[in-house]
């Protein structure tokens, strides 16, 4: 096939094959950056969290009386305990992807000089570190002792575990066992590290903080009172859940249920990121009808072509073209056409890439992007040209003898 | 001859039914999608007390201390509970509010009800002025009664409803917090969106059942919800223990008439952090801020990111339709180059052929606006079931309706300009020999 005539007839046409060129350049640069936008929420969405989310439900109390912290923790460790099905039940004071309730500033030295970031910290009382699952990279386990008494938000001097991802922050290519670190008075020396433990609502430092968090075992107490952590195995869990959240109103009728904060992980984690999941959606759906336009413009403009153009079609198949001949012209037409739609495409694509980078917090485009757009928009230009150009080959030699 | 024209463009338009429904669906896309998307940043970034926003101001000032200065950096976006007495005590504006939020218990006389809880505010007496909260039944509580720390209670509509059956309950007596607090008024339906006097209770959808007195609340040691950015040593704020003296976690909002008292309220401010240094209270130099109620909003960034990203997309959707539309438009004028080579033939001006194509492609724009139109309430409606706070809110206005039609029509004409101009140039004479 020649693509010489085909330039020629195309330079006949200037302004509608600029147009469609134009056309095919904006979707692939709204493809482009739609299909990544995409592409980086739904990597958002497969946050590790590090514990057993599958097993794990939380229950949360409010509106009990603060000075009956202790005992509220005693009868309902107690008493939902011993519901069946209930293989473990700790107080602890968040929970991934539930309400925060420890977020602090720390710092590396005990004058407050050197600030390490904003961390969370899991407070979690005995049995906590067990259900929750998480995975010790370095070091050891806590031990009973290591839970102490809380006086106000964390105990004054513990033993605590921290995520590979917090280690590497503050203390970069150092052994972070027996490290220590400050918030106010509060003193923390590292006892082991964890492969994984995501903070509630994410980092505020954006998506490189999710996992600068740091686990403060501690008794439960009039400070850590109210939030417990139920594991139970997963097949059981929904019911197991409705039970203990049933079996609250005997237990604690002085307290009121937060409904909102007391369910599995799995569901809070759904909540969490339903924002996220809306918006992939939405995009999926600018994509679709995006590609359905482009397409339509296309097989507009190629039918008025093919039905311009039906005298000389008639001619060429009178002077010997075949059917095939017609056909492939108007394929190769439409290959060039997308093709400099693409080349076009692609410096828009990063245009538009750099423009939202400014505005929101996005990476740049990688490379791989243009080639698939490419292919996806070549594919489609075949797609939509293909009716047209089958009816151009369907167009009988003898109409070159006849005045239109 | 705007009616000849018209009939001309409709007759040309249904003589080509498949090309002329492509055209009116691209523009029905692409303006659905992109009113859909504007609509929603249109109430999102909405004025939440039109006619009154400009008056009312948000002092910030800096009170923390040395440590990470950088004189370029905004002062903390709350105030200390002591600068906030003392800014509210100076009285230098012609309304002022201190302000925090949180929740409280309530527990209904009636034994038909639980005790639930409900969202609170804590706040002085000129909270109700200032904001013009409208009253059902009674009024706010005095400053004076509020400095007493009196136990009284203004509850919204929904609430009075709830547990009076909406009866004008002034004066009956409310149990909150193992407390009796005594009704003084009832608001009526009220509820500021953006809910911009404190963007920590969620920015958008979120509205109060109690207001009680501020002073009543740090007496009670009330629950309290909301940020506190401390320094230092600071610490505290959780549950019901105080955030301590070096955090800042309440809000105060100040009502200044006219910008000369804006301006003189801006140096008070400087004198006021002035006169702390002096005293050692504050270690920075003074840096302070005076924003209006959609400054604030503005520099609070309250429209989520989403809804802009989302609106930018439905614009760059409308561009591709709209090159799509000038494409097929254009084949569809030069297929009838013809026709238009024998009106040229028989005596009308090129003007007339421009305005007639014009016509055709508003025909278009006008069909495909209501297309646009019928999408676009679909979308909102799709919005609507979203699980996001500010989804509720996605209603088409009446300004929006008007913008939807004008946006349609201008976006058609102007994409039938090019086809429209292109199609006039046509030869007269070789048409009509071709043929």
């Amino acid at each position: 096939m020649q693509i010489q005539p085909i330039l020629a007839a195309l330079r006949k046409h200037r302004l509608a094959t600029i147009l469609i060129t134009l056309e095919i350049a904006l979707a692939c640069a709204v493809l482009c950056n739609a299909c990544f936008l995409i592409v980086n929420r739904v990597q958002q969405t497969q946050v590790v969290s590090g514990v057993d989310e599958n097993a794990l439900a939380a229950l949360k109390l409010t509106g009990y009386d603060p000075t009956r912290g202790v005992d509220l923790n005693a009868r309902v460790l107690d008493g939902l305990a011993k519901l069946p099905g209930v293989q473990s039940i700790s107080a602890i004071n968040q929970v991934p992807f539930g309400d925060h309730a420890g977020t602090a500033g720390i710092t590396t030295d005990p004058d407050g000089k050197h600030f390490g970031g904003v961390v969370d910290f899991f407070v979690g009382g005995p049995g906590s570190f067990k259900a929750l699952g998480v995975q010790v990279v370095a070091g050891r386990v806590p031990q009973p002792g290591d839970y102490q008494p809380v006086d106000f938000f964390v105990p004054d001097d513990s033993a605590v575990w921290v995520t590979r991802a917090l280690a590497e922050h503050l203390w970069p290519g150092a052994d972070p066992l027996g490290k220590e670190f400050w918030t106010g008075k509060f003193h923390f020396r590292v006892a082991g590290v964890l492969a994984h433990l995501a903070r509630p609502y994410g980092g505020e430092g954006g998506p490189s903080t999710i996992e600068w968090s740091v686990y403060v075992p501690a008794q439960p107490g009039a400070q850590l009172a109210a939030v417990y952590l139920l594991r139970a195995d997963p097949a059981q869990l929904p019911r197991v859940l409705r039970d203990a959240r049933g079996a609250m109103a005997t237990i604690a009728p002085d307290a009121v249920l937060d409904s909102k904060a007391s369910q599995t992980i799995g569901t809070l984690r759904e909540n969490y990121f339903r924002q996220d999941r809306v918006m992939a959606g939405i995009l999926v759906g600018v994509i679709t009808a995006l590609l359905l336009v482009t397409a339509l413009g296309i097989v507009g403009l190629a039918s008025f072509w093919v039905q311009q153009r039906r005298r000389q079609i008639g001619i060429r198949r009178a002077l010997g073209a075949t059917r095939g001949d017609i056909l492939r012209y108007f394929q190769t037409e439409n290959f060039l056409i997308v093709t400099f739609g693409i080349v076009l495409g692609m410096l828009l694509a990063f245009a538009l890439n750099l423009a939202l980078m400014t505005h929101y917090e996005l990476p740049r485009l990688p490379l791989y992007y243009l080639p698939i757009g490419a292919l996806l928009l070549w594919a489609l230009g075949q797609l939509a040209v293909l009716g047209p150009a089958l009816r151009a080959a369907a167009v009988p030699p003898v109409v070159a003898t006849r005045s239109v | 001859m705007f009616g000849y024209y018209l009939d001309l463009a409709l007759r040309s338009l249904k003589r080509n039914k498949a090309l002329t429904v492509l055209m009116v669906l691209a523009i029905a896309l692409g303006i659905g999608a992109s009113m859909t998307t504007l609509t929603v940043l249109h109430v999102l970034s909405g004025d939440p007390l039109p006619g009154k926003s400009g008056q009312l101001y948000y002092p910030q000032i800096d009170p923390q201390d040395i440590r990470g200065m950088d004189p370029s950096k905004e002062p903390p976006e709350q105030v200390t509970l002591i600068d906030g007495l003392n800014l509210l005590r100076a009285g230098r504006a012609d309304h002022q509010a201190l302000m925090s939020g949180g929740s409280v218990p309530v527990q209904p006389e009636q034994s038909s009800l639980d005790p639930f809880y409900v969202e609170a505010r804590y706040t002085t007496a000129d909270f109700f002025a200032m904001f013009d909260a409208p009253f059902l039944y009674g009024h706010g509580w005095t400053a004076a009664d509020g400095e007493a720390k009196a136990r009284e209670v203004v509850i919204a509509r929904s609430l009075n409803d709830k547990l009076f059956g909406g009866a004008n309950s002034v004066g009956r007596t409310l149990r909150m917090a193992g407390t009796s607090f005594r009704v003084v008024g009832v608001l009526d339906s009220w509820q500021p969106n953006p809910h911009f006097y404190d963007l920590n209770t969620g920015s958008y959808a979120y509205g109060e059942q109690v207001f009680l007195p501020l002073q009543t609340m740090l007496e009670l040691r009330l629950d309290r919800n909301g940020s506190s950015d401390c320094w230092g040593n600071g610490g505290g704020g959780v549950g019901n223990i105080l955030p301590s003296n070096d955090c800042v976690w309440l809000q105060f909002w100040v009502q200044l008439d006219s910008p000369a008292k804006a301006a003189a309220y801006k140096e008070f401010l400087v004198h006021y952090s002035q006169d702390q240094k002096a005293l050692g209270r504050f270690q920075r130099a003074p840096n302070v801020r005076l924003r209006n109620v959609m400054q604030w909003l503005d520099y609070q960034m309250v429209v989520p990111d989403d809804v802009r990203l989302q609106t930018a997309l439905a614009f760059g959707f409308l561009l591709v339709c709209l090159v799509n539309t000038v494409g097929l438009m254009l084949a569809k004028f030069m297929r009838r180059a013809a026709e238009l080579g024998v009106r040229r033939a028989l005596g009308a001006s090129r003007r007339a052929l421009f305005a007639q194509l014009l016509i055709e492609s508003g025909v278009i724009g006008l069909v495909g606006g209501i297309g646009g139109l019928l999408l676009a309430m679909f979308g909102l409606w799709l919005v609507r079931q979203r699980p996001s706070a500010y989804a509720a809110l996605a209603h088409l206005d009446l300004s929006m309706l008007f913008t939807t039609f004008v946006l349609a029509l201008c976006a058609t004409l102007l994409a039938g300009l090019l086809p429209a101009w292109r199609a006039c140039q046509v030869t007269p004479a070789l048409q009509l020999k071709s043929n």
